[in-house]
């Protein structure tokens, strides 16, 4: 029980005018919970003159020396809200059995009041540090969602997904991706210790640091080792960072990385599951530190899975750990999976429905999609992806669609343009079919595919003796409408609307229109 | 993906019709699409186009639904399209056919 919740005017009542008569009187010291007084003024009927009380009472001794001589508790529902002090009376006389009357009424009026008063001041402060700490929640939220990237780096070849999920204590998980000048890129995942603003406020200087020291130095180890030192300057006692700091060459798939502690990364592929490890100090803690550097081969149908403990670290209701040993088993039998990002948290959601997110959860997974031929030649030289005939029948233009976009899936062509090409490639075998071949089964169409200096080249050719048949001019679509014109003549149109360059020739053998398509659109 | 040959369902609701393709709207689908035509061609209220289980539409698909819009638009038959990926969607953008019909936003809608 505390005697005095908050300090009041109306926990110490006294006249004015007895204040104004007695000058040394002052404003008494609270009771403490243990005072022998405290139990004494709980037990009293009404107001008590100090001078008849009999107590061991430091108390008791600093209100007598406050000129206290008689004194009113205020107790409400058993709890002493308050007390009345009062000082000698102006004539000097003993206070009467009917002023005491008159004071006993009054505290027990006023005690409820009071409690009541402390109730509503007690919820008011409840309620404005609820309202602070939402604040600051929303601020470290802001400030982490800022901070990451708003954009993955589509490298050919690569599928690159991140996720982050804070939990309603933010805390300060990040990942980041800092492309390099040669064409490599540094995956950078990290976990901040603590949670809020604080948390969220390294995590931004960290990540400054750490971007700044990729741009220097292409050594995972030397970043690691350059943030460490940076960062042991300013960052607050008691806190850390946790960071995976890998550099990726996607030409020659393979990672070099360095660990300051944090979850290490898996890969999977048909051969099994793999963790990487590397050892070193969190940053922030020690100066002077190293991290070991190691190096990792990332071939073709690897998936590489980069996790905050946010991930391993999360219950279920029977308050098992989501673990290590989950996330392996997930990753032997899904790595192939395009959604491998999705199937992970659809996992770990299933494992930990109904159970509060106690910690931020990021994920960064890498996943080499290209056969390394392929994929060194969407940098560099020519490759051809292959080639086939096809008889000249109606239909027949789905299968060139559906044999292309085969070829082109393993290069890394955002979807929303592969179905582009898709439809232009249909397109020009149709053409090819109908005015090249005349619909003669017995002439095939011809197609082949390759890949050059980032863009996908599809040739399509026939045997049509007659001029080059391209006139993409545009229908006119109110015309055909009203039967003005027949409702066909799209195909030429459409196709130079959906690729990026039409190039169209003619030799002995008849015509080949070109479709250029590049991996990325220009903006 | 593979080439599925056309077939159509027609459902009839107050207010109008819902033709559901199915498989490839293409070459191989104009005596098809035609046909499914005329079994709505005297039927009052809107014509709703469902592909929602058609993964291919080729240019000759684009003027099977210009033909029938063209028909439509002439009895004042207003027309729908439902279940378009979000590529033909784009396509029936870049040919202004979503100037002359209503392009619904979901399949499920």
């Amino acid at each position: 029980m505390k005697p005095f919740r908050r300090k009041s005017k109306a926990e110490s009542i006294a006249p004015p005018a007895e204040r104004a008569v007695v000058p040394s009187f002052s404003e008494p010291a609270e009771i403490p919970e243990h005072d022998p007084l405290m139990a004494y003024l709980l037990s009293a009927a009404g107001p008590i003159e100090l001078d008849k009380v009999d107590l061991d009472s430091p108390a008791l001794r600093s209100l007598r020396e406050a000129h206290v001589v008689l004194l009113v508790p205020l107790i409400s529902q058993g709890e002493l809200v308050g007390t009345i002090n009062l000082g000698r009376r102006l004539s000097d006389q003993p206070y009467s059995t009917d002023d005491r009357k008159l004071l006993a009424g009054l505290a027990s009026q006023v005690a409820p009041a009071i409690r009541l008063a402390q109730l509503v001041a007690e919820q008011q402060a409840e309620a404005e540090e609820r309202e602070r700490i939402a604040h600051e929640l929303q601020v470290a939220a802001l400030i982490q969602q800022t901070l990451l990237p708003k954009t993955l780096p589509n490298i050919p070849g690569w599928e690159i997904d991140a996720y982050y999920r804070p939990a309603q204590a933010v805390g300060g998980d990040f990942y980041d991706f800092v492309p390099l000048e040669d064409g490599r890129y540094v995956l950078l995942i990290g976990d901040v210790t603590g949670h809020g603003v604080p948390a969220a406020l390294v995590m931004a200087s960290c990540r400054s640091i750490l971007r700044s020291a990729a741009q220097q130095h292409s050594d995972p180890g030397e970043i690691l080792a350059t943030t460490n030192e940076a960062l042991i300057v300013d960052i607050p006692p008691n806190m850390f960072v946790t960071c995976l700091c890998a550099v990726l060459d996607p030409q020659t798939s393979t990672l070099r990385f360095a660990n300051a502690g944090h979850n290490l990364p898996y890969t999977s592929s048909a051969d099994g599951v793999t963790e990487l490890r590397a050892t070193g100090m969190p940053l922030g803690l020690m100066p002077d530190m190293q991290y070991d550097v190691v190096d990792a081969a990332i071939e073709p149908g690897t998936a590489m899975v980069l996790s905050s403990d946010g991930l391993t670290e999360a219950h279920n209701q029977e308050r098992e750990m989501y673990g290590f040993g989950r996330l392996r088993a997930l990753l032997g039998h899904s790595y192939s999976d395009t959604g491998l990002l999705k199937s992970i948290l659809s996992d770990l959601d299933e494992f930990s429905h109904g159970v509060e997110q106690e910690d931020d959860v990021t994920l960064v997974v890498v996943r080499h999609t290209s056969s390394a031929r392929t994929s060194a030649a969407v940098f560099s030289g020519a490759t051809e992806l292959g080639s086939f005939e096809l008889p000249s029948a109606p239909g027949n233009e789905r299968e060139a669609m559906d044999r292309v976009l085969e070829m082109v899936g393993s290069v890394g062509m955002p979807s929303d343009r592969l179905q582009q090409l898709g439809s232009a490639v249909a397109e020009a075998a149709m053409n090819a079919i109908e005015h090249g071949n005349k619909n003669r089964p017995e002439t095939p169409v011809s197609v082949s595919v390759t890949v050059n200096d980032g863009a996908v080249h599809v040739s399509i050719g026939d045997k049509g003796t007659t001029g080059v048949p391209f006139e993409a001019k545009e229908p006119d679509l109110e015309a055909k409408l009203a039967g003005l014109e027949t409702a066909r003549g799209w195909g030429l149109f459409l196709i130079e609307r959906l690729v990026d360059e039409v190039i169209t020739s003619q030799n002995d053998d008849g015509h080949v229109i070109e479709l250029v398509m590049r991996l990325e659109a220009t903006t | 993906m593979t080439a599925t040959a056309f077939s159509w369902n027609i459902e009839r609701h107050d207010g109008g019709t819902v033709l559901e393709l199915h498989g490839d709207v293409n070459s191989t689908a104009a005596a098809g699409f035609e046909a499914a035509y005329q079994q709505i061609a005297d039927e009052p209220g809107s014509i709703t186009i469902d592909f929602s289980d058609t993964d291919f539409i080729s240019s000759t698909g684009i003027a099977l639904v210009v033909s029938l819009l063209a028909k439509a638009r002439a009895v004042h038959r207003p027309v729908i399209a439902r279940g378009l990926t979000d590529h033909y969607r784009e396509i029936f953008r870049i040919t202004r056919l979503s100037d002359f019909l209503t392009i619904e936003q979901h399949a499920e809608a």
